[in-house]
């Protein structure tokens, strides 16, 4: 028990989790990711990511329709801007509950089937939930032109309590305007509470089956174990995380529109988790980080940029290296997330996390092999790979 | 009933081309067990192979123009012309459907490429990872076209003769309201001919009787001495040459971008899953069904009743499927089901 229930590695784990995060905009700076925007985006995917491992990673369903429940708390807390108050605590409470919600009815659906059934239903859905955003919900989506918070809007809290800003609404947290460093803060904040959650969730005996369900769910079901309501729990919650990560993408910046539910979305934070590391604590976030840096940097390039790069070497040689280099970068970046998300399926399905334990366990099994023979050491892989 | 009737006709082109790409799924899965997330890849790369052609044949040279007197101008005589004269004209004018002949071999070397080099280690990899790596490759496909192509649809035109529209309604005396572009038309008796041989090809060939038994027992088939493998992945440059075709034809009703194969991949997946996985019949009867279903909910007078129904038409269909029969239309028992 102890530290927020934690056990002593994971109450280290945390507090290491939380300084680094809280950090970030010192010791990111020497990488040039020290600005506000691209840290939200950070905490923003990366809790999006935890959400979807949570599902993934454990229970091994792969949902191809994530990007509806980010969509809909977009949504939900763009109203609750317009309705209530400028103030970010409602807008999260029900951009995550209506997600929750959401994530109820099709949970409830989709989780009837497995496989790639399961992706197909989940899929269909977000499709949907597009679709309609873009048409017939108009009223309430604003179509292609995005739901955004006007001035002259009700924000029935905020008119009794007489506080209206000047200028363009910015979302605020009692006094704090959520732009800049104060929204990283506030994302920050919710990122680390997630954490806080997922490592219970991994920790906890609702963990443990979750990841029975994964690994064989006949035999859970033979065992006499209704795995359905475990499932959609935890659908339900994945979903939520989704939800709360689009509530917060209003917060730093109060639109939302209908393409971020499109499947393509859905596709992004599959590909996070997966370059991180399915079923891990740490890996979808730093895939969320590894392809938000990437994307922010590369699309950044263009020709005069990589002429710079590659200005040390012979002119012919420089030439050849930006004609081959830049169908990779600026408006091509997707060329290079397609081909890194194959390398990785291919070459190392865990994902960087157990790439890097790969890494440290040679190192160690050399060190050990050198001191008492190769024997122990496998046993100590053994122990090291369970233990992950 | 006019209404209906060109309803059911506009849904048959598109459902031709659901069904021609369901196919071609289908036939991986039943036969490779490969979920292919890159198929709508190589229907964009055969939409790409008409694109090609035609700009082949039209590479022009610079000519003075004679007309104009004041100053020098200059227009572009496609090579083609210049060489034959009319001929070459209408040969250009016929660039869709020629370049046919350009797509087959194309794809056909395209899917034994993507088979041999990628999706071979995948057999035995998980569903999950099948459809991420393929995902993957759609993803860089697309975009190398993208590259290539630029973003913006490229205009493929029908040839002239049959650019127009046909009076339908008069061959079955049914009135003048019924008007349909021969383009489509063509592209429906296509995708029957298509449809029609593949079927015929595993029905009536040695080759094709070994792959319907492979399917239905792989390891019987590998036992009794055939190797299994190659066949499949013959099979797999099949699929491509189907996918490739139904993209060649599309491009007269639809100017081809570089993201129309993800546009129709998400629609075929759901027309498999309702026709049942790893089914063929299945796969084409749900891709016409489909088709016409949705034709259907985008007539007004359904609209006015059911708001957006033209929208989500094909994923409430694949939801209620799914919900009441399992196995899709006519899915076989233990497919996918582990």
């Amino acid at each position: 028990m102890g530290f927020f229930k934690l056990s002593a590695r994971d109450a280290l784990l945390m507090v290491i989790f939380a300084a680094a995060v809280l950090l970030a905009p010192i010791w990111l700076k020497p990488f040039g990711a020290a600005y506000p925007d691209l840290l939200q985006k950070f905490a923003i995917f990366g809790l999006f990511a935890i959400g979807f491992n949570i599902l993934f990673g454990l229970t091994g369903y792969l949902s191809f329709g994530h990007a509806a429940f980010l969509g809909i708390g977009s949504y939900t807390a763009v109203w609750s801007f317009k309705l209530l108050s400028m103030n970010v605590i409602p807008a999260v409470i029900f951009g995550t509950l209506t997600a929750g919600l959401l994530a109820v009815l099709i949970g409830f659906v989709s989780l009837r089937r497995t496989g790639i059934y399961f992706s197909i239903l989940t899929l269909a859905f977000a499709q949907m939930c597009y679709n309609l955003a873009y048409s017939v919900l108009t009223p309430i989506t604003n179509g292609e032109t995005g739901l955004r918070v006007l001035r002259d809007d009700p924000m029935v809290l905020d008119r009794a309590v007489g506080v209206i800003q000047e200028g363009s609404p910015i979302g605020d947290f009692f006094g704090w305007q959520m732009q800049g460093f104060p929204a990283f803060y506030f994302c920050a904040a919710m990122l680390i509470i997630g954490f806080y959650v997922s490592l219970r969730i991994f920790r906890s005996p609702f963990g443990l089956k979750l990841r029975a369900i994964k690994s064989n769910q006949t035999r859970m079901r033979y065992t006499g174990f209704n795995t359905r309501p475990y499932l959609l729990l935890a659908f339900v919650i994945s979903g939520m995380y989704a939800g709360m990560a689009g509530t917060l993408m209003v917060v730093t910046d109060p639109l939302a529109g209908a393409e971020r539910m499109q499947w393509t979305a859905s596709g992004e934070v599959v590909l996070m988790t997966i370059l991180g590391g399915v079923g891990t604590l740490l890996g979808p976030i730093l895939g969320a980080v590894l392809i938000k840096y990437f994307e922010n940097i590369f699309s950044a390039f263009n020709t005069d940029v990589l002429h710079d790069v590659f200005s040390f070497m012979p002119d012919w040689l420089e030439n050849f290296f930006v004609t081959i280099v830049h169908p990779f970068v600026g408006e091509g970046w997707h060329l290079t997330l397609g081909t890194l998300f194959m390398v990785i399926v291919i070459f190392l399905p865990g994902g960087l996390v157990e790439g890097f334990n790969r890494l440290f366990q040679r190192r160690k099994k050399k060190a050990s092999s050198e001191a008492a023979g190769s024997r122990v050491a496998t046993g100590g892989e053994k122990q090291a790979t369970a233990e992950n | 009933m006019d209404a209906i009737f060109l309803q059911i006709l506009n849904g048959l082109d598109k459902g031709g081309a659901y069904a021609l790409i369901a196919l071609g799924l289908t036939l991986v899965f039943g036969t490779l067990g490969v979920v292919n997330f890159a198929h709508g890849a190589l229907f964009m790369l055969g939409a790409f192979c008409a694109v090609t052609f035609q700009k082949l044949l039209t590479l022009s040279k610079q000519v003075k123009d004679e007309s104009i007197t004041f100053f020098d101008a200059y227009k572009e005589i496609p090579y083609l012309e210049i060489w034959l004269g009319d001929t070459g004209a209408a040969i250009i004018d016929w660039a869709v459907p020629l370049s046919i002949f350009m797509a087959i071999p194309v794809m056909l070397v395209i899917g034994l490429i993507m088979e041999r080099g990628l999706i071979q280690y995948f057999y035995k990899r998980s569903h999950a990872e099948q459809i991420l790596v393929t995902f993957g490759l759609a993803i860089v496909l697309q975009e190398i076209v993208k590259s290539f192509f630029g973003a913006n649809p490229i205009p493929t035109p029908a040839p002239d003769i049959i650019a127009g529209s046909a009076n339908v309604g008069a061959w079955f005396g049914l009135g003048d309201s019924v008007v349909y572009p021969y383009w489509r038309m063509i592209y429906l008796v296509f995708a029957l001919i298509v449809i029609g041989s593949v079927f015929a090809f595993l029905q009536f060939t040695t080759f094709g009787m070994v792959v319907r038994a492979g399917m239905a027992d792989r390891e019987t088939v590998t036992l009794l001495g055939i190797d299994v493998e190659r066949r499949f992945t013959i099979v797999f440059g099949i699929a491509a040459i189907v996918a490739g075709l139904a993209g060649v034809m599309y491009t007269p009703i639809l100017p081809p971008d570089y993201h129309i194969g993800m546009d129709f991949l998400v629609l075929s997946f759901v027309v498999v899953v309702v026709g049942g996985m790893g089914s063929l019949p299945g796969a084409v009867a749900a891709g016409f069904l489909l088709g016409i279903l949705q034709s259907f909910a985008s007539m007004n007078e359904i609209k006015s009743i059911f708001p957006g129904i033209d929208q989500i038409i094909i994923y409430l269909v694949a939801v209620v499927v799914l919900l009441v029969r399992p196995r899709g239309l006519m899915g076989r028992k233990g497919v996918m089901e582990d």
